[in-house]
């Protein structure tokens, strides 16, 4: 069982965080660690096709929406696992919402990878929108009153905890994938698809799976969501959430997963952290300072805060010096 | 006589009313060193294309070992054993070297996803002598020292040089070489002329090559085919080349008799 070590003692580290948040902190930060969390996932998911494989989505709402969706469904009206286990009850319907958020993207995934850039861009931002609108269109799900009664987890920790083994999940199978083989393809891939091809890789199973892969993490994402907010509608997943998702990408640095995560926590507290100081001044400035500091980031470091290295590359670096 | 390796049957390739290659038919035997040249925009390049799966000839048909290549994405024709270069260096820039060469490895690679999530023994054994087999291949052109640099990184004529060690790692039957001394000066190429020779007998290669020194075209190469403007205008040993008349004038023009 060599291969969970590392995800072990990182789980510990997380717990060891949760444990702070939760003695430390009120309901109010607690809720928006959560969503950090869920951040951290699309912006690790996001980043395998637009950091990793050179692609560009911009629907990434549309699966976390379905997968969100999916889960409220399942979990309110499914019990197939006595009360005790109904935390394993709600894996398996997550699990679930990744699988059906993995099946859309196959779907969407399999004809418009054929196609580049903006047109990519254009296809996944359609398919965002076709999802949202399709949502307030079915009255079973509540259309665009939303659907409410979504089970939650429990106390904070338990949520916390969940929400840790589904990021440690994402996170080493994203890691792994990207140091071998496999991932040396997709890196191929955004590299240069004519050589690519040339020295044998397929382009498009590549693309396909960098996608699906994504797709399925994005849907985890909205399951998670669902159980923390307890209701959504078709308005949680617009199209801002899917350009949130790709400003996370951009801030932490294209292909590194370190980045992604940090731009996650950044992106997801910054707006909250700045809220004092509208009580302080009686106008709302938390809007315009996100902004200007995404647009002197990009002026200043528009490779993003890590521009490809991961945290780990720093810590060699500097261990290496030290030695 | 060996058997024929490669073969194009008549192929043609048409860009709305340009004919750039027009019915060329030629052999390349195994184990031969063999040359394309011609005048620029004679359709070289094209020819390349055609072989490797960029474009699907208009007509006429491309066989590998006998296998015809029709409809055969570029990635399926590379798994077939035919590999290659190119003329304006397509190397993965944000890699570095030993990433290059590793990527072009791939499908020679023995474990599955499973292997990977679960860092299985297999997982470890296998990148393990993949990374050492290209270490190997590096070490053919000196590149070795260099495996951890980013290719973009690389002098010019390195980065010729590691785009035919990625090509080597693929395994292939036959490599193409898209001008590969390009840009390169009289001793570099002269080196060059020494470890395609050597790379040839020690990967049992077959070696199709453009080339624009003309000094390395026929120091080398066994046999050789002139395109001009598409159309095969001679075929032979460098001597029968050297003193044709047809390619004489598709270089240098007709001697004005007036």
């Amino acid at each position: 069982m060599g291969f969970l070590k590392r995800p072990f003692l990182a789980f510990l580290a997380l717990a060891a965080l949760g444990l702070i948040v939760n003695f430390g902190f009120n309901a109010y930060i607690q809720l928006i660690v959560l969503f950090i969390l869920v951040n951290c996932l699309l912006s690790m998911s996001l980043n395998l096709v637009n950091g990793y494989t050179g692609q560009f989505s911009l629907g990434h709402a549309g699966f976390m929406a379905i997968g969100a969706y999916f889960t409220a469904f399942t979990s309110s009206k499914i019990h197939f696992l006595p009360d005790s286990l109904q935390l394993l009850e709600f894996f398996v319907f997550i699990f679930g919402a990744g699988l059906a958020a993995a099946l859309a993207g196959f779907i969407v995934g399999l004809p418009s990878l054929r196609l580049k850039g903006d047109y990519l861009a254009i296809v996944t931002l359609g398919f965002g929108e076709i999802i949202r609108v399709a949502l307030l269109n079915m009255d079973f799900l509540g259309g665009p009153r939303g659907y409410s009664g979504i089970p939650s987890f429990g106390p904070f920790m338990v949520s916390f905890l969940f929400a840790s083994v589904w990021i440690l999940i994402c996170f080493f199978t994203i890691w792994r994938i990207v140091h071998s083989s496999h991932g040396r393809g997709f890196l191929s891939v955004r590299e240069d698809e004519i050589a690519a091809e040339a020295m044998g890789i397929n382009t498009t199973e590549m693309k396909v799976k960098a996608f699906v892969l994504s797709s399925f993490f994005a849907g985890v994402a909205g399951g998670l969501f669902a159980h923390f907010t307890a209701f959504i509608s078709p308005s949680s997943f617009t199209f801002l959430q899917s350009v949130n998702a790709v400003i996370m990408v951009v801030l932490g640095g294209m292909g590194s997963m370190t980045g992604a995560i940090v731009a996650a926590v950044l992106i997801t507290a910054l707006p909250e952290l700045l809220r004092p100081l509208q009580d302080l001044t009686g106008i709302d400035l938390r809007m315009v300072i996100y902004s200007l500091a995404l647009i002197l980031m990009m002026i200043l470091r528009p490779q993003g805060l890590f521009g490809g290295y991961e945290l780990t590359d720093l810590w060699r670096k500097y261990v290496r010096r030290s030695a | 006589m060996s058997a024929v390796l490669l073969e194009a049957r008549n192929i043609t390739m048409q860009f709305g009313g340009l004919k750039a290659v027009d019915s060329l038919q030629f052999q390349v035997k195994k184990g031969q060193l063999a040359g394309l040249i011609g005048p620029n925009g004679a359709g070289k390049t094209t020819v390349f294309n055609m072989l490797t799966g960029v474009y699907q000839p208009t007509h006429g048909e491309v066989f590998l070992d006998g296998q015809s290549l029709s409809g055969l994405r570029p990635y399926e024709i590379s798994h077939l054993g035919i590999t290659r270069t190119f003329q304006n260096i397509r190397l993965f820039k944000g890699l570095n070297v030993l990433e290059n060469v590793l990527i072009a490895a791939h499908q020679h690679v023995q474990y599955g996803l499973l292997d990977t999530l679960l860092q299985t023994k297999r997982f470890k054994s296998s990148e393990q002598s993949l990374r050492s087999k290209v270490i190997d291949l590096l070490h053919i052109f000196n590149l070795e020292k260099k495996a951890l640099e980013p290719a973009s990184s690389l002098p010019y004529g390195e980065q010729r040089k590691l785009e035919i060690v990625r090509a080597l790692a693929t395994d292939p039957k036959i490599i193409l070489l898209d001008e590969p001394a390009a840009g390169m000066n009289h001793s570099e190429t002269h080196q060059l002329m020494e470890t395609i020779a050597k790379i040839r007998s020690q990967f049992n290669l077959t070696v199709l090559l453009i080339e624009h020194d003309m000094k390395l075209v026929m120091g080398i190469c066994e046999n050789i085919a002139v395109l001009d403007h598409g159309v095969k205008i001679e075929e032979g040993a460098p001597s029968v080349i050297q003193n044709s008349a047809k390619v004489i004038e598709a270089y240098l023009g007709v001697e004005d008799e007036a």
